[in-house]
């Protein structure tokens, strides 16, 4: 793979409710925030990616409404529509086959919508929809089958909320900077057994923008360029009665893939930091298993252990991850920009020293049924 | 360094008002199959896979993972793209850059609409803002009535000028097996048909659709093993300029196709497009457009498209042949749609279209279009970049 970075990043606030603002303003003041953190003008920019969703927009082609704003005029420009980290990879690819520097931005106002109802329709719409699963109930049945095969506790998935919580306290772009103790996860409101509502990860308002460039366009820019090494996505079975949802076997797919691409054979020795998609708290231990970070069933040791805590050897979402903040499509290019932040040394409080080189993972469908992985180094 | 890429394989379903007979996933499965077969690869041969459709025609959310049985991305990377009538040629520009990248070899792209299952232009009404466009542009057809209007009063165009080219478009169906519209008609029949938004009137708009296109996209060196005559991408270009239909100036013709045409030529190296090009297949979604878009294509000069049709040189052994599939009035399975334009120009290209080839094609070019007056431009040849 050619040389490419990641040169510019920018993300709001996320928030409950952005009521003065459209979702198409969000996407302006990112472009505008983007191309003034990377130095670039929309003069450098050759194309655009926009990531939308005409469920959550409530609008066919929602990539209508938003292309304008992302400074598409008289460019190159399309549309993904999923998680952030996919829009980021077909940039990523737009750059390797040609293009200078694209720019990617996710927008979603989860405030406009109806989410249960937005994710239920990501189910059959004969066999199962109208059984009401979405995305917390079918959650809640992975969350199930993993306590089921492995023994764990659902005291271990409210240790993530404490710890994920606790670290959004550093990020001043997190929505639900919490101080939590494991006894309040336990006995917050019963959603879908076992999860709970500080299990969950919030609805949040909230846009974030990336600036992808060939080697030529990463010196131009005035950042401290950040490489991308590996990226990879996978995808496996649909129904949720096919899959061992114990087993993200796309995930390891996708990690095997990119750290084959990144040169990286012992994940835990080679990362310093990993941002990844915790939508709900058991999924931090049951992805971090399916990166190749532990053995299966041992997920939930890392942090009990302390390893992924912030003074640990592999701190794990210090941005508060996607349970802090949750704007859906943005979540994953969120942690591409966390990710990149750590490696320019400017994540501030939530810093992690000397990170060299960091994951971001993103996920789409039910129960994480596609992943996207990607390997960032502050090495060439 | 991009790489060159080639199309090596092409599949549609037989397209059809209604397919009762087969849910989505399983139309899908149809194109696939057959795309794969045309190329003689298994699905275990295709690295990565690209769908697009648009969402609330079949209210499924997340398609690409919705899909995986059907489309044979199990276990693959499957990403979704979709740009609404556009979808296709941006599922076939998304195919062409993972591949372009370096990091796929043979990339599957899909595009598939079930409009029986769906209140076409209920959906569609929504894509308008909902403030200031909605009440006045809602749905495809009234921004298409400006457009054509605007074009009549500018150039003196008449309404039979247009019914021709829907004339030509369903004439040249009857050689396409696949064409869901396969009855031949007349101007009088066209003139005569019940008006939907002056002058648009039924026989001038394409149809709802139940379809499903796939087609297979290989890397140099790789395609060239896989197709004795692979199509080369020789260049895309894509403007999708507007979001606000009240901000198009329909008397400036369709500038994103100007614009997106004028950097293919660039890229491709043509000067002369009616003398280079051997072969179009337009996304034209009325009649109308196949009057003034070829202007906007350089095919002739602003105005002169009404008699460039009339003078036959876009019907078939004419100068530059249009349609010989029976383009977008004949067939509209709307996430395909754009994807057939490009597929069927590949065919044309790999010499496989059938009773409805065009003779020695060597350079052929693919439109889409959708959206708030967009465009999407592919140009694909013999020879290898």
């Amino acid at each position: 793979m050619d040389n490419i970075a990641v040169v510019g990043v920018a993300q709001t606030k996320y928030e409950r409710s952005k009521k003065d603002k459209t979702y198409y303003d969000l996407v302006f003041e990112m472009t505008k925030e983007v191309l003034k953190d990377s130095g670039l003008t929309l003069r450098d920019i050759d194309n655009v990616i926009t990531v939308s969703n005409d469920f959550l927009d409530g609008r066919t082609i929602s990539s209508m409404a938003v292309g304008e704003a992302a400074g598409g005029h008289d460019k190159n420009i399309s549309t993904v529509e999923g998680d952030g980290t996919f829009g980021a990879s077909y940039g990523a690819m737009r750059v390797l086959g040609g293009f200078n520097a694209t720019l990617v931005v996710a927008h979603s106002k989860g405030s406009e919508g109806s989410v249960k109802h937005i994710t239920n329709g990501m189910f059959d719409p004969v066999y199962q929809r109208f059984l009401g699963l979405e995305a917390i109930s079918a959650s809640a049945l992975q969350a199930n089958a993993y306590m089921d095969r492995y023994g764990v506790q659902e005291e271990s998935f409210a240790q993530v909320s404490v710890k994920n919580h606790g670290n959004a306290r550093n990020n001043p772009y997190a929505h639900l900077p919490m101080e939590l103790t494991v006894e309040e996860v336990m006995g917050s409101l019963k959603v879908a057994d076992p999860i709970k509502l500080l299990d969950c990860s919030p609805v949040s308002d909230g846009a974030a923008a990336i600036i992808i460039a060939n080697g030529d366009y990463a010196r131009k820019a005035k950042t401290r360029p950040v490489w991308i090494k590996g990226i990879a996505h996978c995808a496996e079975e649909y129904f949720l009665g096919d899959r061992d949802l114990t087993n993200p076997k796309a995930l390891r797919e996708a990690a095997k893939k990119a750290y084959a691409m990144a040169g990286i054979t012992d994940p835990m020795k080679s990362m310093d930091v990993v941002e990844l998609y915790d939508a709900f708290s058991y999924m931090e231990p049951l992805w971090l298993e399916g990166l190749g970070f532990c053995d299966p069933g041992e997920g939930s040791r890392l942090l009990e252990d302390g390893i992924t805590t912030m003074s640990g050897r592999l701190p794990v979402n210090p941005s508060g991850g996607v349970l802090s903040s949750h704007a859906l499509l943005v979540a994953g290019l969120a942690r591409i920009v966390e990710a990149v932040l750590q490696l320019r040394g400017e994540a501030e409080k939530r810093q992690v020293d000397g990170a060299r080189t960091a994951l971001a993972h993103g996920i789409n469908g039910p129960c994480g049924q596609s992943h996207c992985v990607w390997v960032l180094s502050t090495d060439k | 360094m991009a790489r060159s890429v080639a199309i090596v394989g092409t599949g549609q379903t037989d397209h059809r008002s209604h397919r009762p007979d087969v849910n989505g996933r399983e139309m899908i499965y149809e194109a696939v199959k057959r795309a794969l077969e045309d190329c003689e690869l298994s699905i275990h041969g295709i690295d990565a896979v690209v769908i697009g459709n648009m969402d609330h025609f079949e209210s499924i959310n997340y398609v690409d993972t919705w899909s995986v049985e059907g489309s044979g991305a199990l276990m693959k990377p499957v990403m979704k793209v979709t740009t609404g009538g556009t979808t296709g040629s941006s599922v076939a520009i998304a195919a062409y850059y993972h591949v372009a990248s370096g990091l796929f070899d043979r990339v599957l792209a899909i595009g598939w609409e079930k409009n029986s299952e769906s209140d076409t232009t209920a959906a569609i009404i929504t894509c308008s803002d909902p403030v200031w466009d909605r009440f006045s542009y809602s749905g495809a057809i009234p921004s298409l009535a400006t457009e054509a209007s605007a074009y009549m009063k500018q150039y003196g165009a008449t309404q039979e000028d247009a019914a021709r080219v829907a004339v030509r478009d369903r004439t040249h169906a009857l050689n396409n097996p696949h064409a869901h519209l396969r009855r031949p008609i007349t101007v009088e029949d066209v003139m005569a048909s019940p008006m939907l938004a002056y002058p648009i009137k039924l026989l001038d708009v394409c149809p709802r659709t139940d379809g499903a296109a796939a087609v297979v996209f290989a890397a140099d060196g790789i395609a060239q093993k896989i197709a004795p005559k692979p199509a080369w991408i020789k260049a895309c270009a894509v403007r999708h300029t507007y979001t606000w239909f009240g901000d198009v100036d329909y008397n400036a013709g369709l500038v994103s196709l100007q614009k997106a045409s004028r950097e293919a030529y660039q890229r491709a190296g043509i000067r002369n497009p009616v003398d280079e090009i051997d072969v179009a297949e337009l996304y034209l979604p009325y009649s109308y457009a196949g009057l003034k878009w070829i202007e906007d294509l350089g095919f002739c000069g602003p105005g002169e498209g009404p008699r460039f049709v009339r003078e036959g040189h876009t019907d078939m052994g004419g100068k530059i042949p249009i349609n010989p599939s029976g383009g977008v009035i004949s067939t509209n399975c709307i996430g395909a749609t754009a994807l057939l334009r490009v597929a069927e120009a590949a065919m044309q290209v790999m010499g496989k279209a059938g009773q409805r080839q065009v003779p020695d094609v060597e350079v052929a070019l693919a439109t889409g279009f959708g959206g708030c007056f967009w465009s999407d431009v592919v140009i694909l040849g013999t020879n290898r970049p």
